[in-house]
């Protein structure tokens, strides 16, 4: 039996600029499942991006509600974001965002730092999430430069993970890499999905991208267009 | 976070660009090393001083005519030339003065000097036997005047070694029993003082001592004494003494204005009090000064850490999105920017201690590296990281992680 992950209900998100309001999310309403690999679609300015950050828990909604894991993250203060953020949500960006001059074990056990997790259990920690991202042992102790846009993804995949969060956040995570690296980085989420049954939100705006996803939810202009199960899931060999 | 965590964070931080985190630790290192040198100059000016007043005596009072000026004058004929101090007034201090340790009168005035050959003009003092204890006088050859030399008013003289060299030619060493003439009348030398080194008040190498009675009979022609010097048991008596002596004077000169005596006494701690609050001004001008050149490295610290903000503002952003609050922002910030201090700090100290080291080495002056100057210093330079990196700190804990994540 699946349990709800996600609720949010009629959400809405309105930016001021000066006397000029504008609304970006008109009133948004789902629910994902614990171990539901969703992909949330939508052309650039459709709201999309801001719906992911009420998502990751780095924004908060103008209106509506969003209980995440069973607990209301829609009008919490900063650090209080920041601390559901630390337990329960794991970033992967478009850009990587892995630090520069460190190496790919330091960056990974990073959320430990913050989560006070020390010592031995703070390496082995990284290390399992690092081997569940699928990259080689070999690369542990080497800095983000010295890597290929495949290995530092799945550098930042598993920087994600290793905190054990209840969703993990992909915004665009293929965007910077070509075809055939952007498959295998879905393709380590396909994985983790189906052999950790975890939670995974996938933001794109390509429809290649989002059909590795079991479900598809799609956003213009702010609202929901279409929220459908994937008829023919991408996978790969 | 935890400390071990921040203090790793700080290392790689402050490692990461070598060059930058040197030249703004160099800031500090000018600043507090500077500040360090200045006060132990100061410092050593002022020890250097009190050393020169304590070696003129301890505990001393030292009486002096005042200005004469009976009533009707206008015209004061300037203090210390009257002739209002006799022997007879050292006697009573002697006497009556109960906690006067020793009382030294003194007649000092400069007179013409020959020897075979050479002649100078130099400071003439007319002592007894109680003035080396008084004024702290040794003697390297021979002996200084006796109670003998007194009451036969012999005609014998103790030199200084200046006087010596004036006299006899530099490097000449043991003259007892030399003759030398002082206005005109032969004395025989019967000793020869330590050097104690110049003093702010008239070097007391360059001297020459004669038994009191010869020079009141055979230089002045008169019973008056130009100084009574007067030793106080303690430091904590000299003030009571001084009151004692006031009143004697006042009533064995029959002055009832104690606003207008004939005479004038003062304090060797007064004199110290003086110069110390002379050298202490000295010191503070001079901290001030080097404390301009802490601040401009402060401000150097605070201009690198906005800098370090500003380039890791995706770094920020991605701290903030993994779950890091604004105190561990901030934290982090603010304590790379006390480590740039207290590096500079500390190095700031060891120059500082070398470069007052090689002043006195090099013999400029005199200096002296207080304990309280290098709290001051280490406290200082904390501070200075705590007030430049705050702002910055809190600027970078500010930010909005997704505009700070967008940032590029």
């Amino acid at each position: 039996m699946l349990n709800t992950m996600i609720e949010i209900q009629n959400v809405t998100k309105t930016y001021y600029t000066g006397d000029v309001e504008s609304q970006v999310l008109k009133g948004i309403s789902f629910t994902i499942k614990n171990g539901e690999f969703v992909a949330i679609m939508g052309p650039s300015g459709s709201g999309k991006s801001t719906l992911m950050h009420i998502l990751g828990a780095l924004d908060t909604p103008t209106s509506g509600a969003y209980s995440l894991d069973g607990q209301d993250v829609s009008k919490l203060s900063e650090d209080e974001l920041a601390d559901i953020r630390k337990n329960k949500i794991g970033f992967v960006f478009q850009s990587f965002n892995l630090l520069p001059r460190t190496t790919v074990l330091r960056n990974v056990m990073l959320p430990l730092v913050y989560a006070g997790i020390e010592g031995e259990e703070r390496k082995q920690k990284a290390e399992t999430a690092l081997q569940a991202a699928g990259l080689d042992k070999d690369h542990f102790g080497h800095f983000s430069n010295q890597l290929s846009g495949g290995q530092v993804q799945r550098v930042a995949i598993a920087r994600a993970l290793v905190n054990n969060p209840a969703l993990i956040l992909a915004d665009e995570p293929t965007g910077n890499l070509d075809t055939k690296t952007g498959e295998i980085v879905l393709a380590t989420f396909q994985k983790l999905n189906a052999e950790q049954g975890r939670t995974i939100i996938l933001i794109t705006h390509e429809n290649e991208v989002a059909e590795h996803a079991d479900r598809i939810i799609y956003i213009r202009d702010g609202v929901i267009l279409s929220d459908t199960k994937t008829h023919a899931k991408r996978t790969i060999k | 976070m935890k400390i071990a965590d921040v203090t790793q964070e700080t290392c790689a931080a402050i490692s990461s660009n070598k060059i930058r985190s040197g030249l703004t630790i160099l800031g500090i290192i000018i600043g507090i090393s500077s500040v360090i040198a200045m006060v132990a100059i100061g410092q050593g000016a002022q020890s250097s001083v009190q050393s020169s007043i304590e070696s003129i005596g301890s505990n001393l009072i030292i009486v002096r005519p005042g200005a004469q000026r009976g009533p009707g004058f206008q015209v004061s004929s300037g203090r210390g030339s009257a002739r209002t101090l006799t022997q007879a007034d050292a006697d009573a201090i002697m006497q009556e003065v109960s906690l006067a340790k020793a009382v030294a009168p003194e007649f000092s005035g400069r007179y013409q000097v020959t020897s075979k050959g050479k002649n100078t003009n130099t400071s003439i003092t007319g002592a007894t036997a109680s003035y080396p204890g008084v004024k702290n006088i040794e003697i390297d050859h021979g002996s200084f005047i006796s109670d003998q030399n007194i009451l036969g008013l012999s005609k014998v003289a103790v030199l200084g070694p200046t006087a010596r060299d004036d006299l006899f030619g530099e490097g000449a060493e043991d003259m007892v029993g030399q003759a030398i003439r002082i206005n005109g009348m032969e004395f025989k030398v019967i000793g020869i003082t330590v050097a104690k080194g110049g003093t702010g008040f008239g070097s007391q190498d360059d001297m020459i001592y004669i038994p009191l009675t010869s020079a009141q009979k055979f230089l002045a022609g008169e019973n008056y004494v130009t100084t009574i010097n007067v030793q106080a048991e303690s430091s904590d008596s000299m003030s009571e003494i001084q009151q004692q002596i006031t009143d004697l004077l006042l009533a064995r000169h029959n002055i009832t204005d104690a606003a207008n005596p004939d005479f004038n006494i003062m304090n060797q701690a007064d004199i110290l009090a003086t110069a110390s609050s002379v050298t202490e001004t000295f010191t503070i001008l001079l901290a001030a000064i080097a404390g301009i050149s802490l601040v401009v490295g402060g401000i150097g610290i605070m201009n690198m850490m906005l800098t370090t903000v500003t380039e890791r503002t995706r770094e920020i952003g991605l701290r903030k999105a993994i779950g890091a609050k604004r105190l561990d922002i901030s934290l982090q910030f603010l304590i790379e920017a006390i480590a740039l201090t207290f590096i500079g700090g500390a190095i700031g100290i060891v120059l500082g201690w070398a470069v007052a080291f090689g002043v006195e080495y090099f013999g400029f002056t005199q200096t002296k590296v207080t304990t309280a100057s290098v709290l001051l210093a280490f406290g200082v330079s904390a501070a200075i990281g705590i007030v430049f990196g705050y702002y910055p700190a809190r600027r970078a804990a500010n930010l909005n992680p997704i505009e700070a994540l967008r940032y590029e």
